[in-house]
């Protein structure tokens, strides 16, 4: 995103621009000590660290079998050769895990970037220019906001088939709406401000104005945003693939796996329900804290203003 | 007031008639005419063909969709080549199964909350809040079908004394009176709810027991249980108004999963044999009413609000 360039270290002699990140760097380390200062968000940091090392790294350490299925060894429980058992296709179900994260990880952060790319740059542009061309594109955000999403999006799975790609863009698709509205709240606002008067009076265009000072100052609203659409992306792959539209075999998610588990709960095989329905809940519950904590931060930041 | 509910209204047609627009065009294109599922897979082209024009699938797309929109103005919601059924009779015969689920648990779910909120804010930071507020954030983490599986296999296998799946019955008084087999599904979509209600009705609790008025309420010597049901309980419950007109959404999602889980012959599970066996027809009738349903849902909510609170001026 256009973002990061900005926040590149400020080179001497050139002075800042108002408004741009590097000039309020400070307020800018006083949110991120007030983030670690927070005792959740600090667990929920190292907890969505310890499940992206878990589901990337964990595979090449602890190595199994995802390719092919072996019926011999179905439905073991745990054991010194497979830690979580197996599960009906005789996978190793940590293994599968780690599998099934994968997906849930790549999916919930390729959603959220799709979402918020869309948004911010949407709500950006209708903040700036404002007047009908807003209120008309502000209607069509409503339009999205009242399309059941869920449903949509179980519709679009079904009919072109799930992988991490078309989750990821048809999730972000249809999550756009509430980013946009934020950056364009926090656009009608830092419009007014004297530093993009000053901007605008130096000639700044347009795009210039959007990339260099109206996206990063509203950047503080999109990372929180972030956090929470991670968590509901991963929460909507693990509902599609509970219902059975999820990734196709040999891939998998998590969602796809509590269903296959769910079968064969009248046995007690325990292991193939409750640790990966633990993983969903922990993994969402870590984003969440970020961004709770995130959005705590950045009130102070706010008041420093 | 009358020139604000006029204005919210017309909005709200605008944005329920650019949804239609939207989801016609979105299920058009995946699934442009029925013909293969009427006349079978071995059927010729030019069967098809002259089955579409005979239809009326081969006109230009707007005039496909006002067909539609007309005869859904006229109660017809289209023709279910599945079932062999109109999607109307299908709904009807499911919606009040639906309605009860959702509208009791919703009901429970602002019962429990509310109250729920408002002793945490009181007693902000004690044992019972920290707790409460713990069990609000995994469930709010939680997908609603986990939960489900939990509350199957604690109240149902492993302590039997309900059963795992809803009651099949088809006469809506017999599902109301079967508690045996609703207490499962009605407690999961319950749970789910109160966890997002509760966070949201403890902060603002908070933010109005900091305010002047519950001071003063105070000093002047008014009882705690006073300063709470005259001033707090009407105050803090305020933005609830909103959080359920916004939540039906997450009502109509968390049905479709919960029915799906227990088996419950509603709509959501309507929803669920309509993908697996891909009956556009349904489907669009359902998501069409289901965004129907949230744009009613946020007209109602502020509405409601600007009744409930007379301090918001209508702009």
């Amino acid at each position: 995103m256009a973002v990061t360039s900005s926040q590149a270290p400020l080179d001497i002699g050139r002075a800042p621009e108002g408004g741009e990140v590097g000039a309020i760097q400070s307020g800018w380390r006083l949110a991120l000590r007030e983030f670690m200062s927070n005792r959740l968000a600090v667990i929920g940091l190292a907890m969505l660290l310890f499940f992206v090392l878990f589901c990337f790294v964990g595979p090449l350490i602890y190595r199994t079998n995802q390719l092919s299925t072996n019926l011999i060894d179905a439905n073991q429980p745990p054991s010194a050769a497979h830690l979580l058992g197996t599960d009906t296709d005789g996978f190793d179900n940590l293994g599968r895990i780690m599998k099934g994260g994968q997906a849930a990880l790549e999916i919930g952060f390729f959603a959220a970037f799709v979402a918020i790319t869309i948004g911010a740059l949407y709500g950006a542009v209708c903040g700036l220019i404002g007047g009908i061309f807003d209120s008309t594109l502000m209607r069509i955000v409503d339009v999205f906001l009242s399309v059941p999403f869920l449903f949509v999006v179980l519709i679009l799975a079904v009919k072109y088939g799930a992988t991490v790609l078309s989750l990821s863009l048809v999730i972000g698709a249809f999550s756009w709406q509430v980013p946009a509205r934020l950056v364009r709240g926090e656009v009608l606002t830092i419009r007014e401000r004297d530093f993009v008067l000053a901007a605008r009076t130096a000639g700044s265009g347009r795009w210039r104005l959007i990339s260099r000072h109206l996206l990063p100052n509203a950047f503080g609203v999109v990372i929180v945003n972030v956090t929470f659409q991670v968590a509901d992306a991963i929460l909507a792959v693990a509902y599609v693939g509970f219902l059975g539209f999820g990734l196709h075999f040999p891939n998998v998610d998590w969602g796809d796996q509590l269903s296959d588990g769910l079968t064969y709960m009248q046995d007690g095989y325990w292991w193939l329900i409750y640790p990966v329905g633990a993983c969903i809940v922990l993994t969402v519950m870590a984003l969440n804290f970020i961004g709770d904590a995130l959005r705590d931060s950045l009130d102070v930041r706010l008041r420093r203003r | 007031m009358s020139a604000y509910l006029i204005r919210r209204i017309g909005t709200s047609i605008i944005v329920v008639v650019g949804v239609s627009i939207f989801m016609f065009v979105l299920l058009h294109a995946i699934y442009p005419s029925p013909a293969r599922a009427v006349l079978g897979l071995r059927a010729p082209q030019s069967t098809i063909n002259a089955w579409n024009k005979a239809n009326g699938y081969d006109d230009p797309l707007i005039v496909q969709y006002l067909h539609y929109m007309n005869q859904l103005l006229h109660g017809n919601l289209g023709w279910s080549y599945v079932e062999n059924q109109s999607v109307l009779s299908l709904f009807t015969e499911r919606l009040a199964r639906s309605v009860y689920l959702s509208g009791i648990s919703l009901i429970f779910a602002i019962v429990i909350a509310i109250p729920l909120g408002i002793f945490q804010a009181v007693r902000r930071n004690s044992i019972g809040d920290n707790v409460a507020t713990s069990l609000a954030f995994i469930l709010y983490s939680m997908p609603s079908f986990f939960l489900g599986l939990i509350l199957i296999q604690v109240f149902a296998l492993s302590i039997p004394i309900f059963s795992f799946e809803a009651s099949q019955s088809t006469s809506i008084w017999t599902v109301m009176g079967d508690w045996n087999a609703m207490t499962l599904p009605i407690a999961t979509l319950t749970l789910i709810t109160v966890a997002a209600y509760s966070r949201y009705m403890r902060s603002s609790s908070m933010d109005v027991l900091a305010q002047d008025y519950i001071k003063v309420a105070r000093a002047k010597g008014l009882p705690q249980r006073l300063v709470l049901l005259r001033h707090l309980v009407r105050n803090a419950s305020l933005p609830m108004v909103t959080l359920i007109g916004l939540s039906l959404p997450i009502l109509l999602a968390g049905n479709l999963i919960t029915e799906s889980l227990f088996n419950y012959q509603g709509l959501g599970l309507l929803f669920f044999e309509s993908l697996q066996k891909v009956d556009y027809p349904v489907l669009l009738a359902y998501t069409l009413a289901g965004a129907v349903l949230v744009v009613i849902g946020n007209l109602i909510a502020d509405v409601a609000l600007t009744i409930a609170d007379p301090r918001i001026r209508l702009a």
